[in-house]
C-alpha cells in the first residue's frame, strides 16, 4: 500500500473505468457483495433452461417469483440479526406461531381478520422482545436460545392448532397477495414508481454533497445504475402481463406480492443506509466494543435487532399461508435454513456487520432457483436439500475466506 | 512554562487494589498545547492513572482540577463532558465501517431525521486536513483496508472533531514500524499546536523525546520526576524509570 498521498479524496473522484477498476479491485480483495449470487442466478437460469424447457416460461416465471418472495421476506428478517453476528434459527416458527395465533383468534374467538392479523404480529414482536432480552441483556447465545425457541414454538403452534389441524383461510384479501395479480397497468406503475424513486434519491444526494462542496462519483454510473433497473423491470413487467394461464380463464400481471415486498425492502434499506439506528446496527456488529464507547445503546439496538426479525418473519409466515390457502401445525419449520442459506449466499457475512437486503433477496432467488429447477427436472426432494447445502457451504466458505483476506480475523 | 493555569491537575491522587498501593500520591499537570508523556515501567501505575482521568476506574483519594477547578470525575461520560478523550492502544475503530462512519460514531450529524453524509465527509476531511494528515487516501475507505498507523491516525482524528481539549494517548507507537511512527507522532504534535493538551503512554523513550514538551516519570506508584524535555536526557529518563535517581521536591 503507498503510504504517501499529498491530498484527502473521497473516493468519488476519477471515471467510469476508474470506479470499474476499484469494484474490480474490491472484488479481488475478497469484498465481493452480491456478485457471486448475481452470476449464480445467471448460471442457473443457463443450466436449467437447457436441461428443462419449462423452466423459463411464464408461468414459471410468476411461480418463481412468487415462491421466493417467503424467502426473501425470512431471509431479509435474518438480515438484521446476521448484521449483528447473531442468528434466529426460530424465525420461520415464529411465522408459525403469529399465523396460529391469527386463525386460532378468527376461528375460535371470531375475531375480524384485521385485529387478529395485528395480534399475530404483536405476537411475532413480542416474541422478538423475549429472544433480544435473552441474548443481549441475560448473555445466552443466540443460537441456543433460538434452538429452544425452534423447539418449543413447534410445540406451541401444536397446542394452538391441534394435532393435525389444517385450517383453510377464508380471508379474500390475504389469499390474495400471493394469488391475485395487479392490474396491467398497475405493474407498469409500480415500475414507474420504482424508478422515479431512485432516480430521486440519486438527483438528492448527488445535489446535497454538490451543495456541500464535494464532488460526485460520475453521472454515468447513475445512467447505467438507472439503466440496468429499467430494462430488467421492463422485460419482468412485460412478460408477467401476458397471459400465462394454460386453462381457460387467463392469468396475467404482476402478482400482488411484488409491491408488497418492494416496499418493505425499500423501507428496511432506507432504515439501514440513512438512519442513525441502521449506522449503529452495522456498528455493533462491525465492532461492540467500539459501538459501546462511542456511547451506542449497544443492547438497544440489539434488541431492536431480534424484534424487527421477528416482525419481518410474521410477513413472511402471511406470505407462506396465502400461497398454501390455510394454515397448519407445521408451517415455518423448514424454511429457516434455506433463510439463512439465501442471505449467506447473497453476499450477506455470518460474522456480522457486512449486509444488505438486496443481497437477502437475491440469494433468495439462487435459493428458489435451486428448489425450483431441481422439482422441475423431477430431481427427488432430497437432491435439492444437498445442493442447497453445498450452495450454503460454499457461500460460508467464501465467507471466511473473504475476511482473512481482508485482515480482519485478528478480532475473535 | 507557556501557560501558567494547568488543563489537568492532580493532587495527591491515590487508588490502591486491596492491599496494593497502586497510586501513592500522585501530584501530575498537564498544560494546554503541550505533548506531556507519561512514562514508567511496566506496572508503574500508567493505565490507572490514565483510568481515572477517562472515569473508567474512579481514584480512591485526591483532587482532579480542570482548569483550576476542581472537578469529579466518575463515568466516560463525565470525563467527555470536560473533554477528555481517550484513545486506547485497542483503538476501537469498526472494520466494516469508513473513516468517516467512524470518525462521527455515537456522533453522527442529522438532517431530517436521516444521516447528513455529506457534512460529516466535509467536517472529518477538514480534521484530517487540519492535522496534516498525508497517509490516508480517500476518507470513504473501510477501515479495514488501513493500515495500523492509518487506523492510529483516524483514532486520533476523532478526537479532533470532538473538539476535544484533552486526549490521552495510550502507547499511540506500539505496534508502528519506522515510518509509520513518524507520521503518528507528527500527528500527536500537529494535535498539542491546535491547543490541545496531550497525554502520551510510551515505552519509547526516543518518541517521547522526539515528540514531548513535558515528561513525567512514574516509579513503583509514585510521580518521580517531572521534566522539561529540552533540558533533561536521555539516560535521565531512564535512570528515573529504572528508580536509580531519584528527583528533589516533586512529592
Ligand atoms: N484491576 C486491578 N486489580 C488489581 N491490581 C491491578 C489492577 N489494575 C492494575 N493493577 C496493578 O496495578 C499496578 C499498576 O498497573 P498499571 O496497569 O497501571 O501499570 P502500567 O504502568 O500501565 O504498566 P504497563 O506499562 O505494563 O502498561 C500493577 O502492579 C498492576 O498489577
Ligand atoms: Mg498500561
Amino acid at each position: 500500500m503507498s503510504e504517501k498521498v499529498t491530498s484527502l479524496a473521497s473516493g468519488n473522484e476519477g471515471n467510469l473505468r476508474d470506479h470499474a477498476f476499484g469494484y474490480l479491485a474490491r472484488v479481488k480483495g475478497g469484498d465481493m457483495g452480491s456478485m457471486p449470487a448475481i452470476l449464480g442466478v445467471i448460471i442457473l437460469a443457463g443450466v436449467f433452461e437447457f436441461l428443462s424447457p419449462f423452466f423459463i416460461t411464464k408461468l414459471n416465471f410468476a411461480n418463481l417469483f412468487v415462491q421466493s418472495a417467503e424467502l426473501t421476506m425470512l431471509s431479509s428478517a435474518l438480515v438484521f440479526v446476521i448484521l449483528i453476528a447473531e442468528i434466529d434459527l426460530s424465525a420461520g416458527v415464529t411465522g408459525g406461531v403469529a399465523l396460529a395465533v391469527f386463525i386460532d383468534l378468527i376461528k375460535a374467538e371470531k375475531w375480524p381478520w384485521i385485529p387478529a392479523l395485528i395480534a399475530g404480529f404483536v405476537a411475532g414482536i413480542l416474541i422478538g422482545v423475549v429472544i433480544g432480552f435473552l441474548v443481549a441483556k441475560i448473555g445466552v447465545p443466540s443460537f441456543v436460545v433460538s434452538l429452544a425457541f425452534f423447539l418449543g414454538f413447534q410445540g406451541m403452534q401444536l397446542v394452538l392448532l391441534g394435532d393435525g389441524g389444517v385450517y383453510r383461510i377464508e380471508v379474500p384479501a390475504v389469499i390474495a397477495i400471493m394469488n391475485s395479480n395487479l392490474p396491467l397497468w398497475g405493474g407498469w406503475l409500480l415500475l414507474l414508481v420504482c424508478i422515479t424513486c431512485s432516480l430521486s434519491f440519486s438527483i438528492w444526494d448527488r445535489g446535497r454533497r454538490a451543495r456541500t462542496g464535494l464532488d460526485n462519483k460520475p453521472l454515468s454510473i447513475v445512467v447505467i445504475r438507472l439503466g440496468i433497473l429499467s430494462m430488467l423491470g421492463t422485460a419482468a413487467v412485460y412478460y408477467m402481463n401476458l397471459n400465462r394461464s394454460m386453462g381457460q380463464v387467463p392469468i396475467k400481471g404482476v402478482p400482488i406480492v411484488t409491491p408488497i415486498t418492494i416496499v418493505i425492502l425499500a423501507i428496511g434499506t432506507f432504515v439501514l443506509d440513512r438512519t442513525r439506528f441502521g449506522r449503529h446496527l452495522y456498528a455493533v456488529g462491525g465492532n461492540p466494543e467500539a459501538a459501546r464507547r462511542a456511547g451506542i445503546k449497544v443492547v438497544g439496538i440489539r434488541i431492536s435487532a431480534f424484534i424487527i426479525c421477528s416482525f419481518l418473519a410474521v410477513v413472511s409466515g402471511v406470505f407462506h399461508a396465502s400461497r398454501i390457502g390455510s394454515v397448519d401445525g407445521t408451517a415455518g419449520h423448514t424454511i429457516v435454513l434455506s433463510g439463512v442459506a439465501a442471505a449467506v449466499v447473497g453476499g450477506v457475512s455470518l460474522f456480522g456487520g457486512r449486509g444488505r437486503l438486496a443481497h437477502a433477496a437475491i440469494g433468495a432467488l439462487v435459493i428458489s432457483m435451486i428448489d425450483n429447477g431441481l422439482g422441475l427436472l423431477q430431481m427427488p426432494a432430497g437432491i435439492s436439500y444437498l445442493v442447497q447445502g453445498g450452495v450454503l457451504l460454499m457461500a460460508a466458505t467464501i465467507d471466511a475466506l473473504s475476511r482473512r483476506r481482508n485482515g480482519s480475523v485478528s478480532r475473535t | 512554562m507557556t501557560n501558567p493555569v494547568p488543563i489537568i491537575e492532580l493532587r495527591g491522587i491515590t487508588k490502591s487494589f486491596g492491599p496494593v498501593d497502586v497510586l501513592k500520591g500522585i501530584n501530575f499537570k498537564v498544560y494546554a498545547g503541550q505533548v506531556t508523556a507519561l512514562v514508567g515501567d511496566n506496572g508503574a501505575g500508567k493505565s490507572t492513572l490514565i483510568k481515572g482521568l477517562a472515569g473508567v476506574q474512579p481514584y480512591d483519594g485526591g483532587t482532579v482540577h480542570f482548569a483550576g477547578e476542581q472537578i469529579e470525575i466518575n463515568s466516560p461520560t463525565q470525563a467527555s463532558s470536560h473533554g477528555i478523550e481517550v484513545v486506547y492502544q485497542d483503538l476501537a475503530l469498526c472494520e466494516n465501517l469508513d473513516i468517516v462512519q467512524n470518525m462521527f460514531l455515537g456522533k453522527e450529524v442529522m438532517k431530517g431525521g436521516t444521516l447528513n453524509e455529506p457534512e460529516m465527509e466535509l467536517q472529518a476531511t477538514k480534521a484530517l486536513k487540519s492535522l496534516s494528515v498525508k497517509t490516508v487516501k480517500a476518507v470513504r475507505q473501510k477501515v479495514s483496508s488501513l493500515s495500523g498507523g492509518q487506523r492510529q491516525t483516524v483514532a486520533i482524528a476523532r478526537s479532533v472533531l470532538r473538539e476535544s481539549k484533552v486526549v490521552i494517548l495510550d502507547e499511540p507507537t506500539a505496534a508502528l514500524g519506522v515510518a509509520q511512527t513518524e507520521q503518528v507522532l507528527n500527528l500527536v504534535r500537529n494535535l498539542a499546536n491546535q491547543g490541545v493538551a496531550v497525554i502520551m503512554i510510551s515505552h519509547n523513550i526516543s518518541d517521547v523525546f522526539e515528540v514531548a514538551d513535558q515528561i513525567s516519570v512514574l516509579y513503583l506508584g509514585g510521580l518521580v520526576a517531572n521534566l522539561t524535555t529540552k533540558d533533561s536526557t536521555y539516560d535521565e529518563v531512564i535512570s528515573y524509570i529504572t528508580g536509580t535517581k531519584t528527583q528533589e521536591g516533586v512529592k
